[in-house]
């Protein structure tokens, strides 16, 4: 920066300043530099309920290997994780369960629906399964596939990365209520 | 040969009752070869008491419950309560049945076989049959709000009953329990820990390090598998079968297929045969990688883990390959399989089966002599070959314990009895011998595939009973009688005969059993799953009471449960 001060004083233009400071600097606004280390820190709490779950394992293994989208670090405790995976299906046994690490996760924070069963119940139009997890809490991306492959999974963090990126609206979020039928805790 | 068992059975229990209640006891053997003995509820204790001491059966390895309530032709009362025994000694299996009416009770026998108390709560659970005298009947897997009971037929299937909240720290009814003057802290772990891999919840109170006492509690996977395949036609039960143990799925297909063609009376082809014993046995090797690579995260070997899910991968290449899922496969069709495979993949099969055996040389060499591995594991969960058996274990669990048993040895299936391949049997019943048991088995089955693979049988790879089996797409579209055969297999639906089977495979966690009731229709009328982890899981309080809380992880990764076979 000093240096930069001496060659302003040494008469340089403003252009001729710009041009020079491209060597060691550049320009940007706050909130894209925060969503750049946002997209690429991921990092992930597995809500791993079921077979989703074992499929996860996949991803985060040697073939797949989650790592190379910066989302590796995964977290078992919600404090410390801002992205929420869930995959598996969520009864209605679990689903208090699953409001209550939501909500102890700090914002920023966001959520991926990993297959049919979080995402919708799946082929589970049953007494004891929760018919989606969008009913309890809000969900960013939905993945398809019963269970998805890693593939699909990886989709899911690279839509979830450019929506961070761009700064994409979340009105699920900032319209979620929290559902009326789960207690709070404590 | 079943006969005789029965009459034997009947001579010998003749002497136990009374003449008047003797003379209400029904033995039958049925057309499939089961063994039943129905008796009024009245007398299932003393029947059940006769079946241990005269040491006839030690195996009690399910207890279901089943509602007639549409199909009540000939009976007096609407619920049966189904009880499987089996014997170690004599390989033979009995079905008792007893009838119970709505608002009646059954006396418990968990005075006479403890392991029935999970599954009688779960028959409480699902049918609302109340157990009398039984030492905490509370609902097993449906949440503590539910009302009614879910498998009774007037319960409607999708009729969903949210809950509000968790249930607090709660410990069955103990007698001996005394609090005085102990310092006494809640643990709570899961449902959502690392350590139980999803769903399962313990609950202790600890005392230092040591547990003082613990509980579990079950049912947050509970997805409603039975009433689903009462609400689905036979073909299509299979993708939920699938779903009991996702870590092997084809081996659920199997022996669900299995059961129904048994019922069916259906011979599969021996290229099917052949298809399946490769597919169990490759299951049952990526099965045991997901147990011991998961024991072993938990205890801090992470790179063990990344090891194993190298050539998990590959396994589920050669899935991808026959059928194009990797983990769900729904591979196999009532008849035989839902197609052939496709040209060279025997050859893949053989390739793979080379490299997975220097990956269990690698997983020996990164555990079997690791000093940190082998102090956390030995000795930690020891089991005797005695409790393992009253508690109901199978499969590599039991045979850790000394018990050498093994279903595709003592009553084989398929081709199994021609393979040469040994059982592995460990001594100690703990953590570690669980660990070297699976690692014997992943060598012997990798045997069996190496016998199998490269003398395939030639020929069809399903039966072609237009009454069982979709006609090919060729036939369908090219002339009129595939045309027709389909249109009715959609309509109609196969059709067992009425009756009932309890069928048996030797899965990766041990025995699984499906108990399935026909009513002739399109679906099943109900078909119950004897999960082999369920009955492991329940001697589990047990196992961790006045252990060290750090052992708790690694008997629990030990002891491989898999949340949708053991909540369903």
């Amino acid at each position: 920066m000093s240096q930069a001060v001496e060659t302003s004083n040494s008469g340089m233009s403003g252009k001729e300043l710009v041009e020079a400071s491209r060597s060691f600097a550049f320009t940007t606004k706050l909130e894209a530099i925060l969503a750049w280390g946002r997209k690429n820190s991921l990092w992930p709490m597995p809500y791993g309920t079921a077979c989703c779950g074992i499929e996860f394992m996949s991803v985060m293994g040697p073939k797949y290997d989650i790592a190379r989208f910066g989302a590796e670090v995964v977290r078992f405790s919600p404090r410390q994780a801002d992205l929420l995976i869930v995959a598996g299906t969520i009864t209605e046994k679990m689903a208090p369960i699953l409001l209550h690490i939501y909500e102890q996760m700090l914002e920023p924070k966001f959520v991926i629906s990993m297959g049919a069963c979080a995402s919708s119940g799946g082929f589970y139009r049953a007494y004891h399964v929760l018919q989606g997890i969008d009913r309890i809490i809000p969900v960013d991306v939905f993945v398809p596939g019963c269970p998805p492959a890693p593939e699909a999974v990886m989709d899911g963090v690279m839509v979830l990365q450019r929506m961070i990126a761009e700064n994409h609206p979340r009105p699920w979020v900032k319209n979620w209520k929290r559902p009326a039928w789960i207690k709070p805790v404590g | 040969m079943s006969m005789q068992n029965l009459e034997n059975l009947k001579a010998e229990l003749s002497s136990f009752v009374s003449k008047e209640r003797f003379d209400s006891f029904k033995f039958y053997v049925t057309p499939v070869g089961d063994d039943v003995l129905e008796v009024p509820k009245e007398d299932i204790v003393p029947v059940v008491r006769f079946l241990r001491e005269s040491g006839k059966f030690d195996f009690l390895m399910d207890v279901c419950g089943a509602d007639y309530l549409n199909n009540m032709q000939g009976r007096q009362k609407r619920f049966d309560v189904v009880y499987h025994f089996f014997s170690s000694r004599t390989y033979q299996r009995l079905r008792v049945k007893a009838q119970v009416g709505e608002n009646e009770r059954i006396d418990s026998i968990t005075s006479v076989w403890k392991c029935a108390n999970w599954f009688e709560r779960e028959t409480y659970d699902m049918f609302g049959i109340e157990f009398a005298n039984h030492p905490y009947l509370t609902r097993l897997l449906c949440h503590h709000e539910f009302v009614g009971h879910p498998l009774r037929k007037d319960y409607v299937a999708d009729q969903q009953q949210h809950c509000s909240s968790a249930l607090p720290l709660h410990f069955p009814p103990d007698p001996n329990w005394n609090p005085e003057g102990r310092s006494l802290v809640p643990l709570n772990i899961g449902p959502s820990h690392p350590a139980t891999h999803g769903t399962l919840r313990i609950m202790a109170e600890i005392e230092g390090e040591t547990i003082a006492r613990a509980n579990v509690e079950l049912g947050y996977l509970h997805r409603c598998f039975e009433k689903m395949a009462e609400t689905h036609p036979y073909n299509q039960v299979i993708p939920y079968t699938d779903r009991l143990n996702y870590c092997s799925a084809p081996m659920n297909n199997i022996g669900y297929c299995k059961t129904v063609e048994r019922l069916l009376g259906v011979e599969i082809p021996p290229k099917a045969q052949a298809m399946r014993i490769i597919l169990a046995e490759l299951s049952r090797i990526i099965d045991h990688f997901v147990c011991i690579g998961a024991n072993a995260v938990d205890l801090g070997a992470l790179s063990t883990f990344f090891y194993l899910f190298t050539y998990r991968e590959m396994v589920y290449s050669l899935f991808e390959k026959l059928c194009g899922a990797r983990l769900t496969v729904s591979l196999t069709r009532v008849g035989g399989m839902a197609q052939d495979a496709p040209p060279g993949w025997f050859d893949e099969v053989l390739e793979v089966c080379k490299k997975i055996r220097a990956g269990i040389d690698d997983l020996e060499r990164l555990l079997s002599g690791n000093k940190i591995w082998i102090q956390r594991t030995q000795g930690v969960g020891a089991i005797s070959a005695e409790d393992a058996i009253a508690w109901g274990y199978t499969g590599p669990c039991l045979r850790a314990a000394g018990v050498n048993l093994d279903l595709r040895k003592v009553q084989p299936y398929y081709f199994y009895d021609q393979l040469d391949f040994d059982v592995p049997i460990g001594s100690t019943g703990d953590v570690y011998d669980r660990y070297l048991v699976r690692v014997a088995e992943m060598r012997e089955s990798l045997k069996i595939i190496e016998q199998v693979a490269k003398n395939v049988p030639e020929g069809d790879y399903t039966v072609r009973d237009k009454g069982v089996v979709l006609p090919e797409k060729k036939d369908v579209y090219g002339n009129i009688e595939g045309l027709m055969n389909h249109f009715m297999l959609i309509i109609k639906g196969l059709r067992p005969p009425v009756g009932e089977i309890y069928d048996v495979t030797e899965a990766a966690n041990g025995e699984l059993g499906f108990y399935l009731v026909s009513d002739g229709s399109g679906r099943p009328y109900r078909l119950h799953v004897r999960p082999p982890c369920f009955a492991i899981y329940q001697s589990f309080p047990e196992q961790i009471t006045g252990g060290l809380v750090a052992d708790v992880i690694a008997i629990l990764g030990s002891m491989n449960l898999i949340g949708g076979e053991l909540d369903r």
